[in-house]
Order: structure tokens, then sequence, then C-alpha cells
């Protein structure tokens, strides 16, 4: 396959044309600037904060690294694909409830994260958290209230 | 930035290896982990960049053997979640200590020794192991020791219509073990690290350095010194000033500088103390 203008995502389960300027443009550019999906935030584009994360092809990978023309036919799950603000996911129930939120703009690359830990990983210890989050900064609470909403959402699961 | 761009998507890697023929200057997008940064940053401007997302051939992975066979495109998450991780545990320690989850579920062995930074986690790992890196153009195929690929900070010698398709390594044969230090645990690029690798049918000891010099170095002297002082029955180094010398003799190796990420200084003391660790874990 070549690409040389138009491509097509499949975003969320839905099928997204591109039309982008510039072939060069990373996934997290795309998701924000062409198609307006706002949930992944940009604050590095290096790949060090996690704020743009996302699930491709079922992976926690950064969106700011993924060369957006190159992500064709594969699934990429965005936060809005977990939950929509009148259907939050438990996960982000619990962030609020935790006051793990401040700024919030660590928060959709922190669900994305989360719901991929308990996916593989349904009853983490501390530090198992600890280390599936650290490529997440968080520059407000300090870290203990994120743990603390994992904490709950997996008992909660596990009642 | 050039508005006309091309991205290639070929699915088998003779497609690859035709396309880069054709457009030799083609840039090769492997997990893009390097790449995109340098791409957001705009210090790449390709007009042609060939993924090799959907070559599923340099995902693959094979034991052949004594060998152990890793396609250039198995990631840092497919080391540590699959038998490899057993077969070659320094490698797996140092896949570990890659960046973190994202970083380890896109970045690949095969980009990590294109990069050839001194500071690439794999690479005092394959040099300690002699790894054998395979390469391949539309003209043939040939194999190369690593030491021989990287030629300096961040060069290689590969030719632009030339890919790196797998990489070959011993499989243990004795403890292993990988050290890295860093400003914190997670997220970190070296500021010095360590390979360790104990050959028991051939009774030799391999340790190689990173971080501390243009490219990985191998610590000859150190290696001898404590090769013969090896307890090979029992698998460990009985004396202690031994274990301690080999440490001083692994940090004269060096040829660190200060930099943003550490000082020559502390680097030499860190060797010190990761090389008699590794040879105090031995056992
Ligand atoms: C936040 C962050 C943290 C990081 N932490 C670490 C760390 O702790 N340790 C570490 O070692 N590295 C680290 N890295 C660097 C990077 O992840 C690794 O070097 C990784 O192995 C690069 O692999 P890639 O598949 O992403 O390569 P890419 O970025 O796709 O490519 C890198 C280079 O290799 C070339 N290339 C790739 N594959 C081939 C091939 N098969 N044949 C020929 N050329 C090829 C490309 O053309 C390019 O020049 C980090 C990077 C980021 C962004
Ligand atoms: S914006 Fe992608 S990791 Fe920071
Ligand atoms: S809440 Fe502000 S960065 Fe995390």
């Amino acid at each position: 396959m070549e690409i040389e203008r138009r491509y097509e995502l499949l975003i969320n389960g839905k099928e997204c044309k591109v039309e982008s300027s510039w072939l060069g443009e990373s996934l997290m550019y795309v998701l924000r600037e062409r198609l307006g999906l706002w949930g992944t935030k940009n604050a590095c584009e290096q790949g060090e904060c996690g704020s743009c994360s996302v699930l491709i092809d079922g992976m926690l990978a950064c969106s700011c690294l993924e060369l957006a023309a190159t992500a064709v036919g594969v699934d990429i799950t965005t936060v809005e694909g977990l939950g929509a603000p009148d259907n939050m996911t438990d996960i982000q129930q619990s962030f609020i409830d935790e006051g793990a939120v401040q700024c919030g703009f660590c928060t959709p690359g922190l669900v994305v994260a989360v719901h991929d830990l308990l996916l593989s990983n349904p009853a983490p210890s501390g530090q198992e958290i600890k280390e599936a989050l650290a490529g997440n900064l968080c520059r407000c609470t300090g870290y203990g209230r994120i743990e603390a909403a994992v904490v709950k959402v997996v008992q909660q699961r596990h009642e | 930035m050039p508005i006309r761009m091309k991205v290639f998507l070929p699915t088998s890697l003779e497609d690859a290896l035709g396309i880069l023929r054709a457009s030799p200057g083609a840039h090769v997008l492997a997990g893009g982990t390097d790449f995109m940064v340098e791409m957001n940053y705009g210090h790449r401007r390709p007009e042609r960049i060939l993924s090799l997302r959907f070559v599923d051939e340099l995902r693959a992975w094979s034991r052949e053997g004594a060998t152990l066979v890793l396609g250039a495109g198995v990631r840092f998450a497919d080391i540590l979640s699959s038998e490899i991780a057993t077969l070659s545990p320094a490698l797996a320690q140092a896949a570990r200590t890659v960046g973190s989850p994202q970083i380890r579920n896109t970045g690949t062995i095969g980009g990590n020794i294109a990069t050839a930074s001194p500071a690439g986690d794999t690479l005092p790992v394959l040099w300690a192991l002699e790894a054998m890196v395979n390469i391949r153009s539309e003209k043939g195929e040939r194999r190369i020791a690593i030491r021989d690929l990287v030629t300096g900070v961040k060069r290689n010698e590969l030719a632009k219509d030339e890919l790196i398709t797998s990489i070959s390594i011993p499989v243990a044969d004795g403890p292993q073990e990988f050290l890295k230090v860093g400003r914190r645990n997670a997220m970190v690029i070296a500021a010095a690290s360590l390979a360790f690798a104990c050959n028991r049918s051939e009774r030799r000891i391999a340790c190689a350095l990173g971080a501390v010099g243009p490219t990985i170095i191998r610590c000859t002297d150190a290696e001898r010194f404590v090769g013969e002082r090896v307890d090979w029955e029992r698998l460990m180094v009985p004396s202690e000033r031994d274990r301690v010398k080999f440490g001083e003799l692994c940090s004269e190796a060096t040829l660190a500088v200060d930099d943003h990420r550490s000082t020559a200084r502390y680097r030499r003391h860190a060797i010190s103390v990761m090389a008699y660790r590794a040879v105090a874990r031995m056992s």
C-alpha cells in the first residue's frame, strides 16, 4: 500500500477520513486537529508524558509517536471510545470520587492507561500500578490519589 | 517541510527491499519512538517513508539450537512477555528498563540498534553476547558483528538500501545481568549501564558498558581478570577482593564524559558499583 494524500483510520470502531495537508502528522495531531477528538492531549510530543495515550491494536501507545498515515486498517481506541460524559466508565467515576483529577490534563491518558492495565491485570498490586502508570506524568496530584482511584476500581470490580 | 510526501506500507520483506532499491532515500520507520520525536521537532524531513508496521516476517523470533534469532521488529514488550526472557535474561532485564509501557509496546530491537545511541539499553547486552546483525538489501544478505555495525555516537554503517532483518545471539549459558542507573527508575535514559554474561562451557565472562563512551565498551582486562578467578563448579567469585577489583577494572575501561545526564566521575563510580554487584549476584 502507498499513501500520498487521503487515508482512513479506524477510530473507536468508526471509519474516519483524513484529508491531511501533510503526511508527516502524528496520530495525536490528526486526532485533535483533523478529527476533533480533543480527549487525547498534547503536552510533549516526545513520548515522555503519556497524555496522548491511546490503544493501537489493543496496545497502549503514545499517539504522538505514531505516524497517522501508517495506522491505517488498525484498531485505534481513544478515551472517547471508552466512556462519555453521560456514560462514564467506573475508572473515570473513581478518578472523580477519589479526587484524582485536578487540572485534568493528564486524566484522559491515565484513564486509557488504567483501562489497559486492568484488562491484562485485573488485580494489580500497588507496585504494579506504579509501574504500569510510569509513562503518565501528572503535575498536580502527586499520584497518591491516582493510585487510590485505581485501587478503588479494583475493589469495586471484585465486590 | 516537504509538502509532497509518500508513505509506503509494504506487507512483505521482499516488497520493502524493492521499495528501498527504487527509492533509496526513503526513511525507514519501525516503532517510531526515535523517528517520530525527530519528526515532531522538525529534525527529520523525509519525502518518502517506508513503514515496517505490516512486515510480519520482521516480528518473528526463533531458537536455532544454541542461537536465538530475533526479528528486527521484535518489540521490548515482546521480549518481556515471551520465552525470550528466559533464553536471554540480560536482554529481558534491559528491555524492562526501557522507557514506559507505552514505549516498550512500540519500540523495537532493530530500531534500538539502528539508532546506535551509546545509551541504547539493548546494546551493552548485544555487545557482551557478541551478537551478529543480519542485514538485507535487494542485492543480497550479509552478517556483521554488532561492534562493527555501530561506528560512533548515533552512527551505523548501514547502506541506504539496507534493512536490519534480525539479530542472532547465543542462548544464555550461565548467569547474566543488566544494570542501569539514571535519575529515576522509569522513563530514563541511562547515565551508565552494564551487561554481564557468564559463559559456562567456555569458562568465560563477558562485560560491556553503556553510556560511558562514544559507543559501547568491552572490558577485556576486567573480563580476563575475573574469568581466571571464577570457581566454575560453584559458579561464583569467592574472593571479595577480586569482586571489588573487577569493579575497579571495569571503571578504568570507561571513556566517560560530563554531559547533561551525569558527570564522568559519577559514571566511573556507578560502573564500579554495578560491576561489583553483577559479579556478586552470579551465584
Ligand atoms: C519517552 C522515550 C523513552 C525512551 N527510553 C529509552 C530507554 O530507556 N532506553 C533506550 O534504549 N531507548 C529509549 N528510547 C529510545 C527508543 O525507544 C529506542 O531506541 C527504540 O529501540 C527505537 O526503536 P523504534 O522501533 O521505535 O525505532 P524508530 O524510531 O522507528 O527508528 C529509529 C531508527 O532506526 C532505523 N530503523 C528502525 N528499524 C530498522 C531496520 N529494521 N533496519 C534499518 N533501520 C531501521 C530508523 O530508520 C530510524 O533511523 C526512548 C524513547 C522515548 C520516546
Ligand atoms: S504528548 Fe505524547 S507522550 Fe507527551
Ligand atoms: S491533574 Fe493536572 S496534570 Fe494531572
